[in-house]
């Protein structure tokens, strides 16, 4: 397999506190990599700074083999390559759900109207969102918000998905239909990094899971690795902060 | 009928007899006006002089057409107004090293047309410009008045624009820059069209506002509605063409103002929702 995410020694620092730390890691293309850790650990910084939403101090980003941290490069025909959905939804609240969808693909891509509006049509159909395709983010549930955020990064065929902490702010009840949502992302091989609160869902997805702590990867490996035979006392002991 | 809670009934008593109240402290607020002021010593040479039906009627078709003078400057200083405040608002916004300049000029240009009362850049801008002897149709009053009238409201203006784009939350610029939208699009497609339209309500009151200070072009030149109002004052000695443009400006002004307060009390509401 190769890898479509590289991060080599990525540090990033706010006012002297070094929250992401000598980070590196690799997804490859069609894995589904995990990060989990406590709240405050850096997992959404580590996650912006893949989508060049902050730029990091030192390291490498390496998409494709190729550094996009370089900060002599343009960022935004990187990000449009990479999604990014967040634990607020973040949808556009002027715009009815299709045109929250469309907008990046006819902007930046250049689409037609018509061709990015039939494409959305049949991302929200296989979403069962096709009758919320007129409806403002305001009329939705806090799930279907989600899954609508989903469905937009999609639109833009990212080749790397980045989801972070998307069922945090959900009432339980509706944080299922939004796990489904990644299930069927993984069934069809879609490249992932994930930052989650939850346990059990990393555990029954990840094909990868990378405990960070204070913005520096403690530990990484598979799930059941993880979560059954932590080589580290500091895994060993936020697993048992979490599951207690 | 059905059977009313405890509740129910005492709001009910409650309610009857705030209307009973209500209606009688209004019924005898009429009737002291009615008896009282034509009681005042100058009650009726106020009456011959501000409120003469006769005059009202004659001058009244006059003055409307002279309204309409005010509207079409209206309608031309609010697209200017709109266009220039937000371009000052994004002046201000900017924070690329080398568009500083503008961002100077935009915080220069708000604080000097601020600081400055309407009325006196209506008479330095409308009597000094044309008197460095401009030809024609440069020299008109019409155009250095609604000059002077774009520039001061563009400093207020552009202040609730640059407040509307203030509170568009840095979380909405981070999800379209995510999705590959340039800072530009951005801006175009994501912030503007949530400050602008959170900000309506505030930017309605100044659309009341500057209908209402057209009337101060009057002071140099064009023949609006006040001016007329003047004119007939001085050719018949008497106050009431005041209050007829009074009428008119209130026909126009009041359902704009129920409008701007419906749409703040809808905003409120959808905030709390
Ligand atoms: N823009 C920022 N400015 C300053 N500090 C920040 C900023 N964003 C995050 N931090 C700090 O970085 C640390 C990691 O935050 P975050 O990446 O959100 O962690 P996590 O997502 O794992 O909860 C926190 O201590 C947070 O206060
Ligand atoms: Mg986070």
């Amino acid at each position: 397999m190769t890898a479509k995410l590289e991060l080599k020694s990525v540090t990033k620092s706010f006012a002297q506190q070094k929250v992401v730390d000598d980070v590196s890691l690799t997804v490859a293309t069609g894995e589904m990599v995990c990060l989990i850790g406590a709240s405050g650990s850096g997992k959404s910084t580590l996650l912006r700074c893949v989508n060049l939403l902050e730029a990091i101090d030192d390291g490498e980003i390496l998409l494709d083999g190729f550094d996009i941290a370089e900060p002599s490069l343009p960022p935004d025909p990187i990000r449009r390559r990479i999604g990014l959905v967040f634990q607020s939804f973040n949808l556009f609240p002027h715009l009815d759900v299709l045109s929250n969808i469309t907008l990046a693909p006819c902007r930046v891509l250049g689409l037609e109207k018509s061709i990015a509006r039939d494409q959305a049509l049949d991302l929200l159909e296989r979403f069962s969102l096709a009758d919320k395709a007129y409806s403002y983010p305001d009329h939705l549930s806090g799930g279907q918000q989600q899954r609508v955020a989903i469905v937009r990064a999609l639109a833009m065929e990212p080749e790397l998905l980045l989801l972070d902490e998307i069922t945090s702010a959900l009432d339980p009840e509706l944080i299922g239909e939004v796990l489904d949502v990644v299930r069927k992302l993984k069934a069809q091989q879609m490249t992932m990094l994930l930052a989650t609160h939850e346990m059990s869902f990393a555990r029954e997805i990840a094909d990868t899971v990378c405990y960070l702590d204070r913005g520096r990867v403690v530990e990484t490996g598979a799930p059941e690795q993880i979560f059954n035979d932590p080589v580290k006392q500091r895994t060993r002991e936020f697993l048992a902060r979490v599951s207690g | 009928m059905p059977q009313l809670t405890r509740r129910q009934r005492h709001d009910q008593k409650i309610q009857r007899r705030s209307l009973v109240i209500s209606g009688l402290s209004l019924v005898l607020v009429v009737f002291a006006l009615y008896v009282l002021i034509p009681l005042a010593p100058g009650w009726q040479a106020v009456k011959t002089s501000f409120f003469n039906w006769d005059i009202l009627v004659r001058t009244f078709p006059k003055l409307l057409s002279a309204f309409v003078v005010d509207l079409k400057i209206f309608l031309w200083s609010a697209p200017l107004i709109f266009v220039l405040s937000l371009s000052i608002a994004l002046a201000r916004n900017t924070n690329r090293p080398s568009l500083f300049p503008l961002r100077l000029f935009g915080a220069l240009y708000t604080d000097l047309f601020r600081g400055v009362p309407v009325i006196l850049l209506v008479y330095l801008i409308g009597f000094g410009i044309p008197g460095l002897g401009l030809a024609r149709p440069y020299n008109s009053p019409y155009i250095w008045g609604t000059v002077a009238l774009v520039l001061g409201y563009s400093a207020y203006v552009a202040e609730v624009f640059r407040a509307g784009i203030d509170s568009v939350h840095s979380s909405q610029i981070a999800a379209s820059r995510s999705l590959g939208l340039s800072e530009g699009e951005t801006l175009r497609y994501v912030v503007l069209p949530q400050a602008i339209r959170r900000q309506v309500p505030a930017l309605m009151n100044f659309v009341i506002a500057l209908l209402k200070d057209v009337a101060l072009l009057s002071f140099i030149g064009p023949i609006e509605v006040l001016r007329q109002a003047n004119v007939y004052k001085s050719l018949m000695a008497n106050f009431t063409p005041y209050v007829g443009a009074a009428i008119i400006f209130l026909c126009v002004t009041i359902p704009i103002t129920r409008y701007a307060d419906y749409l703040m009390a809808k905003q409120r509401r959808q905030r709390i929702a």
